[in-house]
C-alpha cells in the first residue's frame, strides 16, 4: 500500500512515522519487524562504507570528471575551516563522498536513486557522529525517510528523466529533512513539514547531466542538497508551520516536472550539459 | 510500494537505469543461456550508445553476463575478468527503430555452442524489460517466477504445460504467447506464483513439440 504524507501523519498517531513505517513493510513482506529493521541496518552499514571509500583522495571515475573532491572538502573541515560548520560541513562531506564513490562505480544504497544517493547518508551519518545518535534511532530516520519517499514517488516522481532534478535531489532533500526532524524530536507533522520546505526549495530543479553521466553537477548539487535538508528541519523545529499541505508541494512538484522540457530531463541536452565549455570539457576528460 | 525501493538497492554506482539495470540485463541474459557465455557481440542503442562508458554499462553488462550480482564490486573489473577467462567480447552500436532509449541487443554464444539473441532495455530504477527472444517478440521483467517454453506451434502444447502446472498447485500470474507464424517457431512466457519442482521441468521437456524449457526464479532484490 501507498500513503500520502498526510496519511503517514495519521498512521503515526502518537507514536512516530517510524513505527507505523515498519508496521508496514513488515505486513506488506510478511517478515518480522526485527527483520525489517535488520535490512535498514545493514543499508546504514553499505552507507557508511561508500563513505569511506569515497574519501578516497585517489578515487577517480572512469570519465575523469569526478573523484578526489571530497578529499580535499574533508581536509578543510579537519583544518575547522569550513563556514558551515562541523555539523552541516560533515553532512555536506559525506554526501560528496558518497556521491564520487557512486560516479566511480563503487557501492552505494539508492537513496532514493543512485544520483542523489549522497544527501540522505550524508545528513544521518553526520548526525551520529556529531549529535550521538545511536544506530536503532539512525536505523529508525531512514524508515522515516523511506516513507516520505513513498509518497513522493507515488504522487510526483523521484526519476530525473520523469521529472528533473527535483525529483531526486529535491526528493532525496525531503526525505533527508524529515528524518533529521525525526532525530530532534519533532512530531510526524512537523517531519513532513520539513520534507515540503525542502521540496519547496528545491522546486523547478532541472536534470542536466555533463555529458549524460552522473558527475556533473549532480555530485555538487548532492552537497547543496544536503544543506537544505538541514535548513528546512531548523524552521520547522523553531516552531515555523509549512503554510501550504505537504501533500499539495508533492502534487506542485509533478506538475513542475511534467512541464519541464525534455531538455532538462536528463537528457544531456540542455542546462549544464549544453555550456560551450563542456565540450572540451568532456574530450579532456573521457573517451567518448 | 516497497520502502526498500526508496532506499535500496545496495548496487555499484554510477546508475541505477545505466548500471543496475544493465548488470540485470546481462545476469538475466545469463541465466536463459544456462551456461557459461564464450562470446557475446553487445549492441548499445541510444542513450545506451552515447554514454555507455562513462556509465559503465559495458562493464555491469559483462559482469551480468559473468553471473554478477548488481551489489558486485567485481563488476568494475569485468573487462579484464573476462579477458582472463577467455571469454570473447565485442561492443558495438546500433540502432533499433521503435525500441526504448536504454535499449541492448545480446547475441551470446555459450560453452557448448548454444546460442542465444535477446533485445532489453532497462527501464528506471534498474527495473528492466526483456522484448525480444531468439528473434520473437516477448515482454517480460524476469522479476517474478518465469518459466519460458520454446516450442512447435502445435494444438494441445498449451493446455499440456498449464496441466503440468496445475498438477503441482502452481498458479499462473500472467502468461504470454508468441509465434512466428502459424505452425512455425512459438514461446511461450508464464509469470508464476510459485517455483516448479525440477522434475516439472523435467516431464515439461519431454513434452511433444516442445524444444526448451527456461526457469528464472523470482528475483530476490
Amino acid at each position: 500500500m501507498d500513503f500520502t504524507l498526510n496519511e503517514w501523519v495519521h498512521m503515526a498517531g502518537d507514536g512516530s512515522i517510524a513505527q507505523a513505517a515498519v508496521k508496514q513493510q513488515a505486513e506488506e513482506t510478511g517478515m518480522t519487524e526485527e527483520q525489517v529493521r535488520s535490512i535498514m541496518r545493514s543499508h546504514l552499514l553499505c552507507m557508511q562504507e561508500a563513505v569511506q571509500t569515497g574519501l578516497d583522495e585517489k578515487l577517480r571515475s572512469v570519465s575523469g570528471l569526478s573523484g578526489g573532491q571530497a578529499a580535499l572538502f574533508l581536509k578543510r573541515m579537519k583544518e575547522g575551516k569550513l563556514l558551515c560548520g562541523n555539523l552541516l560541513g560533515k553532512a555536506e562531506v559525506y554526501a560528496m563522498a558518497t556521491a564520487e564513490c557512486n560516479a566511480c562505480m563503487g557501492k552505494i544504497v539508492a537513496a532514493p536513486t543512485a544520483g542523489a544517493c549522497g544527501i540522505l547518508p550524508g545528513a544521518i551519518l553526520a548526525m551520529m557522529e556529531e549529535k550521538e545518535v545511536s544506530v536503532e534511532e539512525a536505523v529508525e530516520a531512514l524508515f522515516v525517510a523511506a516513507a516520505v519517499g513513498q509518497s513522493i514517488a507515488t504522487q510526483a516522481s523521484i526519476s530525473g528523466a520523469e521529472g528533473g532534478c527535483q525529483a531526486e535531489c529535491g526528493s532525496a532533500a525531503a526525505m533527508a529533512a524529515a528524518a533529521l526532524t525525526y532525530l530532534e524530536g519533532g512530531s510526524a507533522r512537523q517531519c513532513v513539514d520539513a520534507a515540503a520546505f525542502a521540496i519547496m526549495n528545491l522546486l523547478g530543479l532541472v536534470c542536466d547531466p555533463v555529458g549524460g553521466l552522473v558527475e556533473v553537477p549532480c555530485v555538487y548539487r548532492n552537497v547543496g542538497s544536503a544543506g537544505v535538508a538541514f535548513t528546512s528541519a531548523d524552521m520547522v523545529l523553531s516552531g515555523i508551520r509549512c503554510p501550504i499541505a505537504p501533500d499539495e508541494v508533492l502534487l506542485a512538484m509533478k506538475e513542475v516536472g511534467d512541464a519541464l522540457p525534455s531538455s532538462l530531463r536528463e537528457t544531456g541536452d540542455g542546462g549544464c550539459a549544453a555550456c560551450p565549455s563542456v565540450k572540451a570539457l568532456l574530450k579532456r576528460n573521457t573517451m567518448m | 510500494m516497497d520502502l526498500f525501493d526508496l532506499i535500496g538497492p545496495v548496487m555499484i554506482g554510477p546508475s541505477s537505469s545505466h548500471t543496475a539495470g544493465a548488470a540485470r540485463i546481462g545476469l538475466t541474459a545469463r541465466l536463459l543461456l544456462n551456461e557459461d557465455v564464450t562470446r557475446a557481440e553487445i549492441g548499445f542503442h541510444g542513450s545506451f550508445a552515447k554514454t555507455y562508458r562513462g556509465h559503465g554499462t559495458d562493464r555491469a553488462i559483462v559482469g551480468g553476463l559473468m553471473g554478477m550480482q548488481v551489489d558486485d564490486a567485481r563488476l568494475r573489473d569485468s573487462l579484464s575478468l573476462a579477458k582472463e577467462s577467455g571469454m570473447d567480447v565485442t561492443f558495438d552500436t546500433v540502432n533499433i527503430r521503435g525500441a526504448h532509449p536504454n535499449t541492448v541487443r545480446l547475441t551470446l554464444t555459450g560453452v557448448s555452442g548454444k546460442e542465444l539473441t535477446m533485445e532489453a532495455a532497462s527501464v528506471g530504477g534498474g527495473n528492466i524489460e526483456i522484448h525480444k527472444l531468439n528473434g520473437l517478440n516477448v515482454d517480460f521483467t524476469g522479476k517474478e517466477h518465469t518459466l519460458i517454453i520454446h516450442q512447435k506451434d502445435a494444438p494441445g502444447v498449451i493446455a499440456a504445460v498449464t496441466g503440468a502446472l496445475a498438477g503441482q498447485e502452481i498458479n499462473i500470474a500472467n502468461m504470454q504467447v508468441y509465434r512466428r507464424k502459424a505452425g512455425a517457431d512459438a514461446m511461450m512466457v508464464l509469470e508464476l506464483d510459485g517455483a516448479p519442482e525440477g522434475y516439472v521441468l523435467e516431464s515439461l521437456r519431454h513434452l511433444k513439440a516442445v524444444q526448451n524449457v527456461t526457469f528464472l526464479k523470482r528475483r530476490p532484490c
